[in-house]
């Protein structure tokens, strides 16, 4: 039987504020444990949530992003159950009436094109905090700095069919955070978390399958190898007349499998009712209206105006939105050398070579976006060939120098136009080269074409590399055929 | 809705409370009547009327996004039962 994947994907993304979503305390990363948790983030008797601006225009700012409805009014609500890390008893979330309704990201697929995901909402929540399990003497250890900071949970309708499509949507929400600045997106620190939905159906069928839930995927990578194995397992028990549960599962990066957790007693009953504590937010028209006024241009439109208007190609284009720290760069250094597609190869060649060689990231390039289309300018306007313009780079690469023009200079790259300069040289290696100018004469005029390399070979050499190779082909062909 | 026994042993579990059977019964009775007193409400005609999110007619007031909170840990662990390390010690939880 064919099998289809449906897939669906929650994904946590924590808040860039700088206090907590509820309390003035600090939501820095790597302080001392506790230090960072107050009255507040801690349920002590007596304390209230007071809802922190900023992780309410940043929830706005997303949605605005993905084109969804916000609606006016939203609410919090209690989601109750008993762990050490939540020290009220209960998460303060959203559940009937959240901040962001529904919208869509898109997507782009290896082959070039586009597809639209369903968003179904987006709500805010507080986070809990973090419990260490070895050596407490057989106790618990909990850690509640992280307790309080604000997370906009970004569910997604069961639109993906595919692992590399539920990686892209991963990587769209990513760069639209990022984007927006509203998160740093770090997965390795937890700043961008992500649960998966996977259910398999026979091709042509309308109904889904039963789902199961796949927690702790935490990189983009991990995505599609959880996806992988979890379409398999169940490929192999529907195929063997067994049914899937519904349940959630652990996803084990050291031995690349999903594992059943088991179930809790009574899970998932979890008694949302309205935050007494908490008051309805109102968003009116003109609040809204001027965040979106402050909207950056997003990643999605970038794409298409890198391909529509500065026509890239549609993979140059996707690869050059897909961080704005990249796209700054390539537009800054599309603004010096005036040419878009000459700017894209470079940032995409021999920049990106580069970087990908040290593991370096575009924000620590060695070469500035500036020097970059200084150097592209001089391949332009010919002053240099295309194989100077490599030495310029690696020089520019190594500190070498301060601008392409300085390097240039002090290398004696500048390439040679002056045909009589040329013609001397030219002249050298024709007398240098009498078996060679023999063997020319003696061959056939349709293989003279072949053998002109050499003798442009050694002007080229003769030149250090500084002749123009146009024009010294061009002489070159004039002289040997006035010998022949 | 009639209320079953279950149901409030149930409730209590979640609500991690410790009831005996005289005390379920007594609740069963007590939730009962606050559940019948709901049904009358439910059987109102609301067509029309914005549900209602909290009795106050009131918005939430937003908070600028400013660290004001300092280090009180010592003062706050100074009244838990066990820590290390900065860590507050609970018995052991594992998923």
């Amino acid at each position: 039987m064919e099998w289809e994947t449906v897939i669906g994907l929650e994904v946590h993304v924590q808040l860039a504020t700088r206090s907590k979503i509820f309390s003035g305390a600090s939501t820095a990363f790597g302080a001392a444990p506790n230090s960072q948790a107050c009255a507040v983030d801690l349920g002590l008797p007596g304390v209230l949530p007071v809802l922190n601006e900023a992780a309410v225009a940043m929830a706005v700012q997303f949605g605005l992003a993905i084109h969804a409805e916000i609606p006016e009014i939203s609410v919090f609500d209690r989601k109750n159950y008993f762990y050490p890390d939540l020290p009220k008893g209960y998460q303060t979330s959203q559940m009937h009436h959240p901040i962001v309704g529904a919208g869509e990201v898109e997507i782009g697929l290896d082959d070039g094109s586009t597809k639209r995901i369903r968003v179904h909402h987006a709500h805010l929540e507080e986070d809990a905090g973090k419990s260490l399990h070895e050596d407490f003497h057989g106790m618990t250890g909990v850690d509640l700095n992280r307790a309080g900071t604000p997370l906009l949970e970004i569910v997604s309708e069961p639109d993906m069919r595919s692992a590399k499509e539920a990686a892209a949507y991963l990587k769209a929400i990513h760069s639209i955070v990022t984007y927006l600045g509203i998160s740093d997106g770090n997965m390795a620190e937890g700043s961008m978390r992500c649960d998966v939905n996977v259910s398999m159906r026979p091709i042509g069928q309308a109904e889904f399958g039963t789902r199961a839930e796949i927690k702790n995927v935490n990189s983009f990578r991990f995505v599609e190898r959880a996806i992988a194995f979890e379409m398999e397992r169940q490929v192999e028990l529907l195929e063997d007349g067994g049914t899937v549960v519904q349940e959630t599962r652990l996803f084990d990066p050291d031995r690349d499998e999903t594992r059943s957790m088991r179930t809790k007693e009574q899970a998932n009953d979890y008694r949302y009712f309205p935050c007494p504590d908490l008051l309805p937010v109102v968003l009116d028209q003109a609040y809204v209206d001027h965040l979106r006024a402050a909207l950056p241009e997003l990643p999605a439109d970038k794409r298409a105006r890198f391909q529509g208007e500065l026509g890239l190609s549609a993979y140059d284009a996707g690869v050059l939105s897909a961080s704005r720290e990249m796209a700054e760069y390539f537009e800054a250094v599309k603004e010096v050398c005036g040419d878009a597609k000459q700017a894209a190869n470079w940032v995409q060649g021999e920049l990106s070579g580069a970087l990908n060689r040290k593991g370096l990231a575009i924000v620590d390039s060695p070469v500035s976006a500036r020097q970059l289309g200084e150097l592209i300018q001089r391949v332009m306007d010919e002053t240099i060939s295309g194989k100077a313009a490599k030495e310029v780079f690696q020089a520019l690469w190594n500190g070498q120098g301060e601008s392409a023009d300085a390097i240039i200079e002090a290398k004696g790259l500048k390439q040679v136009t002056d045909s009589g300069a040329i013609e001397a040289m030219i002249d050298q290696v024709i007398s240098d080269s009498p078996a060679q100018v023999a063997q020319y004469r003696d061959a056939e005029p349709d293989k003279r074409g072949k053998m002109i390399g050499y003798f442009v070979g050694q002007v080229m050499k003769a030149s250090r590399g500084t002749a123009n190779p146009q024009q010294v082909n061009q002489l070159l062909k004039e002289k040997l055929d006035a010998l022949c | 809705m009639a209320l079953e026994h279950t149901d409030v042993l149930r409730a209590a579990h979640l609500a991690r409370l410790g009831l005996n059977d005289d005390e379920a019964r007594h609740y069963l009775e007590d939730l009962g009547r606050i559940l019948s007193m709901v049904d009358d409400l439910q059987a109102l005609d609301t067509r029309g009327v914005a549900p209602l999110a909290h009795p106050l007619d009131a918005t939430q007031r937003l908070r600028a996004d400013e660290v004001t909170e300092t280090d009180r840990r010592e003062q706050f662990q100074r009244c838990a039962p066990a820590v290390e390390n900065g860590l507050y010690l609970v018995p052991r939880v594992v998923e």
